[in-house]
């Protein structure tokens, strides 16, 4: 049987009010010291303050050869971007 | 470099693919692990991340060599804090040769047999402390001219990985460069031992980078992938124009009669290293090939109960987790 | 004869004085109060300077990576508590020597520092379980320092205090895990308690020089420290399925400077450029 230690993605908070990061990945036999695991290799310069741990093997990732469909639909809808509107000057800042 | 001679595959796959994979590479996308790729790519990214990574962490025992002996409270904590990071940047680099479908036991393993190799510089030991700001100063700074245009290379985990590297790194050289300063404006002592790590560092650190691989059919694979950015000689000579000047500004001599700066190129001529003695090092006959490799057989098969009692603890509270429950 | 000899002198004499820092005064008066806190500083310096070393002598061979880096930590928070102790020792001291010259210069008999921590690190079970024990006792001590009268010491006392929290917490969790993992793992790690537990006592034995300092709300009693280090201990030790060890006897003389052969091969490798190479500066 093999001891290999499972593999966990790491997400780190970075500040106060951020979203957290993937920054990388490590190896832990459990998800409590995946965290301590991620405390000494990823914040050894002082760069998070919340971390998520999650088993690799539990991440489903959408699939690259449906990038198509997935993702150009979204291309044309300018109209969900604020610049696509003009607002007269004399209206301000809106 | 850290990967030296990484041998490129030839591609078997549908042409169609092929050309179309070579496309992206060319737009300058990035390619990610679950996306296609020829397996030519993925088995020579592995062989060539699975080497960087090797080597940072046999790179850790030429330094490591030094830490209980350093002179000053403050040096053996940036010496610690910099072998530590090597640890960490070989740690980066076996994930994203992860993302590749090999495992990190399977990498350890191939390196302790002799399947896989390291860089050669980590087979040439540190004899006074002088050497660890050489390896720092020289070292590093090769493999910092390798290393910075590896950010933008084709492999999304592996630019990824060197981005972060990189980052961490720039402390490294520096380090090196302000101990050797201190050595070589010490006592007689201190500067002949700087004297004496540039002599014995200088060509080691010259053949990091590599045979000329002008006529390799390897590297224009490899550069073709992006998984290779710059010629040896291109980055060899940029790393001697680098360093002559801050050798000068030591006041220490580059053990090499006929440097001497060419106009016409704009940069130094110089003496190249002893290719044979690069290629018996490779071979395992540097002066400590057969002590680095049983230092990390040694940590390995030490830590097994360890690294078995910790998962065999954490199966254990798996299942009376779900007894509880 | 140069009657105006002295007066000449003088203000020389005055200027070397200051410029040298209090080199070559004479030294502290066993028994003084600062001498009393010079030696209470280095035993806690001496400690943490042992151990740091011990830790840092994996590095590069511990048994997977992710442990490397976080003994690395470790040690580098140790050595970083020690420049701030030995620092102060040294300025309390009075006499030109800061934290290098303490670390660096001295002689074995000179250093303060635990038995405990001077024992070599065996196998990876041996030193998680040194490291454990000595956290155990490491954390209310930072807690009761935080304290202190003396106002530097609390303040190193708090830095240091978060460090040692989490070393505690990982030290304590790592002997359960390995206590309750595999067979082999379980016996490294009762093996390693009853080596090291002869060197536990002596952190709860305390001297004139501990009494003195602990009536001037300076530092604990060893003593007041016990009944923590001891509930941590048998709770750590009972969910790691490991056995107390029933013997009381405890091995001491390090706080006083009799130490352990080890303790001159530490030094000698510790201290060997600056002993090599007195005239430099690194």
């Amino acid at each position: 049987m093999s001891s290999e230690w499972p593999l966990w993605e790491v997400f780190i908070r970075g500040q106060h009010g951020l979203n957290h990061r993937h920054v990388g990945s490590l190896h832990a036999p459990d998800a409590e010291l995946a965290i301590r695991h991620a405390r000494d290799v990823y914040t050894r310069r002082n760069e998070g303050v919340s971390i998520w741990v999650v088993p690799s093997a539990q991440i489903t990732a959408s699939s690259p050869s449906e990038k198509g469909p997935l993702f150009e639909p979204a291309n044309d809808k300018v109209y969900r971007h604020p610049t696509f509107y003009d607002i007269p000057d004399e209206v301000g800042h809106m | 470099m850290y990967a030296q001679m990484v041998k490129s595959e030839a591609s078997t796959d549908d042409p169609e693919l092929l050309a179309a994979f070579q496309a992206r590479i060319d737009a300058g996308e990035k390619i990610e692990p679950k996306e296609w790729m020829p397996e030519a790519y993925r088995k020579t990214l592995i062989r060539q991340i699975g080497q960087h990574a090797h080597s940072e962490i046999v790179g850790q025992l030429p330094e490591g060599n030094w830490i209980t002996r350093a002179p000053t409270l403050e040096r053996k904590a940036i010496l610690l804090a910099k072998v530590q990071d090597e640890a960490g940047h070989g740690l980066y680099l076996y994930c994203a040769a992860e993302t590749l479908g090999v495992s990190r036991d399977d990498l350890t393993e191939q390196l302790l047999n002799g399947r896989m190799k390291y860089s050669s510089i980590f087979n040439y030991p540190t004899l006074t402390w002088a050497d660890i700001g050489a390896v720092g100063w020289l070292v590093d700074g090769a493999a910092i001219m390798n290393q910075v245009p590896l950010q933008r290379t084709s492999f999304g985990p592996y630019s990824r990985a060197m981005i972060r590297i990189c980052k961490e790194e720039s402390f490294h050289q520096r380090q090196g460069y302000d101990l050797m300063r201190a050595m070589a404006t010490g006592t007689a002592e201190q500067k002949a031992m700087a004297q004496d790590a540039l002599n014995r560092f200088w060509y080691p650190a010259l053949m990091m980078f590599g045979p000329s691989d002008k006529e390799s059919i390897h590297s224009t694979q490899s550069m073709a992938w992006r998984i290779k950015i710059n010629t040896n000689d291109e980055l060899r000579q940029k790393f001697v124009d680098q360093t002559v000047p801050q050798a000068q500004y030591l006041g220490l001599t580059i053990p090499d009669e006929n440097l001497v700066w060419n106009d016409e190129k704009g940069g130094w001529d110089f003496s190249e290293p002893d290719w044979s003695e690069f290629y018996e090092v490779l071979k395992g006959n540097g002066p400590c090939n057969t002590d680095r490799m049983e230092a990390r057989q040694k940590a390995w098969r030490d830590g097994e109960w360890f690294r078995e009692g910790l998962m065999a603890h954490a199966r254990k509270s798996a299942a009376r987790r779900v007894a509880a429950e | 004869m140069a009657p105006s000899l002295s007066d000449v002198m003088t203000p020389d004499a005055a200027a070397l004085a200051a410029a040298s820092k209090g080199e070559g005064r004479a030294p502290l008066a066993a028994g003084s109060a600062e001498h009393d806190l010079f030696t209470g500083l280095t035993r806690l310096g001496d400690t943490t300077l042992i151990l740091g070393h011990r830790v840092s002598e994996w590095c590069g061979h511990a048994p997977i990576l992710e442990e490397d880096i976080a003994l690395a930590n470790m040690a580098l928070d140790l050595i970083g508590q020690t420049q701030l102790w030995l620092g102060l020792a040294g300025e309390v001291e009075g006499r030109g020597r800061d934290a290098d010259a303490l670390a660096f210069r001295r002689d074995a008999w000179d250093f303060h520092n635990l038995l405990l921590v001077e024992r070599p690190n065996g196998d990876f079970g041996v030193t998680l379980m040194r490291q454990f024990l000595f956290d155990a006792y490491h954390l209310p001590l930072l807690k009761a320092l935080e304290g202190s009268t003396d106002a530097r010491i609390a303040a190193i006392a708090q830095k240091a205090g978060k460090e040692v929290a989490y070393h505690l917490e990982r030290s304590a969790d790592l002997v359960i895990r390995l206590g309750d993992g595999t067979e082999e793992s379980h016996r490294r790690m009762q093996g390693a308690l009853d080596a090291l537990w002869g060197y536990a006592g002596e952190m709860f034995l305390g001297d004139a020089v501990d009494e003195r300092l602990a009536a001037a709300g300076i530092m604990p009693t060893p003593e007041s420290l016990r009944a923590e280090w001891d509930r941590t201990i048998d709770t750590v030790l009972g969910e790691a399925t490991l056995v107390r060890p029933a013997s009381d006897f405890a091995h001491k003389g390090g706080k006083q400077g009799r130490h352990s052969e080890h303790m001159g091969h530490l030094l000698t490798t510790m201290q060997w450029l600056q002993r090599a190479y007195p005239d430099a500066k690194w």
